[in-house]
């Protein structure tokens, strides 16, 4: 009997020793590689240049596009960013003292944005990207730190997030961290030039292009930060197609002229950027230099390409290809042209091509579903200050018919896709 | 310097061919403001059938108003919010100014089968207001033809029924707010659902009068302030 107590005595206390032993592995990897705070709020003297690069890299890294609320202050935050996991709200980046980062250091800040805590040691949800700003440096952090507290403070006590059980708590989010998380620091390729390390530098870090351009796993964690192989973007009916296959997005065998226009304006006759990309352009790539987008679209045509990988066409039997062709003769073809040859004004294209577009093509037909049915404007920049629009279909055109319309024009004018369902359409919608 | 002009002249070759064989359209705002027609018809002009507004002639400070507030989330829909979200300011007011130049005729108006004594409070409430529950007079802001008064105010007739009952209800609920102090928002808490339903009856099923009166000739001080009427 005693035996038998002792034994069970034994694998508790070895239970409780596993869980120990995990634990502590837990929260040593949460606040390893962490540095020493040191100095406080006040002892952070910014420099005009500093304030002035911040701004700049604020734009970079589009901290506004997640906290500046729509109609709020400028970075107060508020904004919710859904997810799979519940929604997480944006924080005050403001410097007021009580509900933003006025009572901030610059370690602090630093930590937050290279290890991923809180100024008050919690731990932070990775919607904020700090897998890729963990790679960005302690001087253009710094900077960053300095233009925010150069803004105007705003007090908005920061809205709780509204995540589900088990996620809404620090311990689930300890152990995503162990397994997901390390602090990285960006380390130039040597037999790269100087330009291609700075586009890699902004494409990973700051740009956080990842976080929409890489596939992700059930727990929410990009699989391959640096591969960039596309990704459907969480509760939009978005995909951020790959920019390492020129099949999707990738731009190897683009001009560089076409990346930066792309970047730039919004606009290349290859394609526009619309959805979220349109507003990653309005917001960011528009206000950055010239040489930072040369660097950019240097790192970008340097991502090695994966084998085109085509999916088996539609086999259109007569009556769809003639009802796909009529619909597309009376509500694409004035501006998209009878062969999907584009739209031309006296500037150039303004209606891309639909034979050959590669956002028609992909084998994940959720965008052209998307513009079908939502239509859209590109962004307005210097360089396309009036965008033509498209129109949404979705009010005039039934599921069955925008199912029938796409298939045609994924398999006419030599191009070749899958065809799409009315189901694809209606979860589109 | 050869291989940058030959790639130079590569792309120069690339685009002309493709913007040759390409099929012409104009270089218009009509044009580019393609996609509002799938909603506001033909030219900003819908039919008098189904829910959305006539956006054509409405004065420009009132539709670059509107824009701004799907931009900046004072008021909520979708598509709209879509499509102006990276809009510039220079865009939307170029856009507001050609929809606000467009005089078109306009559908004849929605018939109803109300009751008299429910048209004739709406029409009541249009003209006069009703000063015992302190409801102000559409005719005192919207003008005495209710087509609107320039800048910013918009006229009242040539809308959908259901569009106006719904936009008394986004005011009410908060869902449609304008710049402070909100006028409409108070207005809409004054009247009862019955008020609004008698209004929107009578307001739908005018004919609009042509020309628009449009100028600034409304009896100062307004009965209300309204954030987006300048002073």
């Amino acid at each position: 009997m005693s035996a038998a107590r002792s034994r069970w005595r034994a694998a508790v206390l070895l239970v409780a020793l596993v869980l120990l032993v995990g634990a502590a592995l837990v929260a040593w990897l949460n606040v390893r590689g962490e540095e020493a705070l040191t100095g406080d709020a006040a002892s952070f003297v910014a420099t005009p240049e500093q304030v002035a690069r911040g701004g700049y890299l604020a734009g970079a890294g589009n901290c506004a596009a997640c906290h500046t609320d729509r109609g709020g202050a400028a970075f107060a935050g508020g904004k919710g960013l859904a997810t799979p996991f519940g929604t997480v709200y944006a924080s005050n980046l403001t410097p007021d003292a009580k509900t933003g980062l006025g009572g901030w250091s610059a370690a602090q800040f630093w930590r937050a944005m290279h290890n991923g805590r809180s100024a008050d040691g919690h731990l932070l949800y990775p919607a904020f990207p700090y897998p890729n700003f963990t790679e960005i440096t302690r001087a253009d952090s710094d900077a960053l730190f300095a233009w925010l507290r150069s803004q105007v403070p705003v007090t908005q006590v920061n809205r709780p997030h509204a995540l589900r059980f088990p996620y809404n708590l620090q311990a689930s989010l300890a152990v995503w961290r162990a397994l997901f998380f390390s602090p990285g620091v960006y380390e130039p390729q040597v037999e790269r030039s100087v330009q291609w390390n700075r586009g890699a530098y902004l494409v990973r870090s700051l740009g956080h292009c990842a976080a929409c351009h890489s596939p992700r796993n059930a727990f929410g964690a990009t699989r391959d930060s640096l591969e960039l192989s596309g990704g459907l973007i969480p509760l939009q009916n978005w995909y951020a197609p790959s920019l390492a296959s020129s099949a999707e997005a990738g731009v190897a065998d683009w001009s560089a002229r076409d990346v930066s226009d792309l970047l730039k304006t919004g606009f290349t006759p290859r394609g526009a950027a619309l959805g979220p990309m349109a507003e990653v352009v309005f917001r960011s790539t528009q206000h950055l230099t010239d040489p930072d987008i040369g660097a950019m679209t240097d790192f970008l045509k340097s991502l090695p390409q994966t084998p085109e990988h085509r999916a088996a066409p539609a086999v259109l039997d007569k009556a769809i290809r003639g009802h796909g062709e009529s619909l597309y003769k009376d509500n694409c073809a004035a501006c998209h042209g009878a062969e999907g040859e584009g739209g031309a004004g006296p500037q150039g294209i303004v209606y891309v091509p639909l034979a050959g577009n590669r956002k028609v093509l992909l084998e994940t037909p959720a965008n052209f579903i998307h513009i079908v049915v939502n239509g859209g404007f590109p962004p307005t920049t210097a360089g396309n200050p009036r965008p033509y629009g498209m129109p949404p279909f979705g009010p005039s055109l039934k599921d069955e018919e925008i199912a029938v319309l796409a298939t045609y024009i994924r398999n006419a004018w030599g191009n070749a896709a899958p065809s799409v369902s009315a189901l694809d359409v209606l979860n589109a919608r | 310097m050869l291989r940058i002009v030959v790639a130079a002249l590569a792309s120069l070759t690339m685009s002309a061919a493709m913007a040759g064989a390409a099929t012409t359209v104009p270089d218009t705002l009509a044009q580019r403001m393609q996609p509002c027609t799938a909603c506001h018809g033909k030219e900003g002009r819908p039919t008098q059938l189904g829910f959305f507004p006539r956006i054509a002639g409405k004065p420009a400070g009132y539709l670059y108003n509107q824009l701004d507030n799907f931009r900046s989330g004072r008021r909520a829909y979708p598509t709209m919010t879509y499509f102006v979200e990276q809009m510039s300011d220079d865009y939307l007011h170029e856009i507001a100014d050609y929809f606000a130049s467009l005089d078109l005729p306009y559908a004849p108006p929605q018939t109803t089968d109300a009751p008299r004594d429910e048209i004739a409070r709406g029409e009541a409430l249009v003209r006069h207001g009703d000063a015992a529950h302190g409801i102000p007079a559409c005719a005192q802001c919207h003008g005495a033809a209710m087509t609107g008064v320039l800048p910013a105010i918009p006229g009242l007739l040539g809308l959908p029924r259901g569009y106006l009952v719904e936009q008394f209800g986004a005011w009410r609920t908060g869902q449609r707010k304008a710049l402070a102090p909100d006028c409409m928002a108070r207005v809409a808490t004054i009247l009862t659902p019955e008020d609004i339903t008698a209004v929107a009856t009578w307001l739908s099923a005018q004919p609009v009068s042509l020309p628009p009166a449009r100028a600034d000739t409304l009896a100062r001080p307004l009965p209300l302030d309204c954030g987006s009427v300048p002073r």
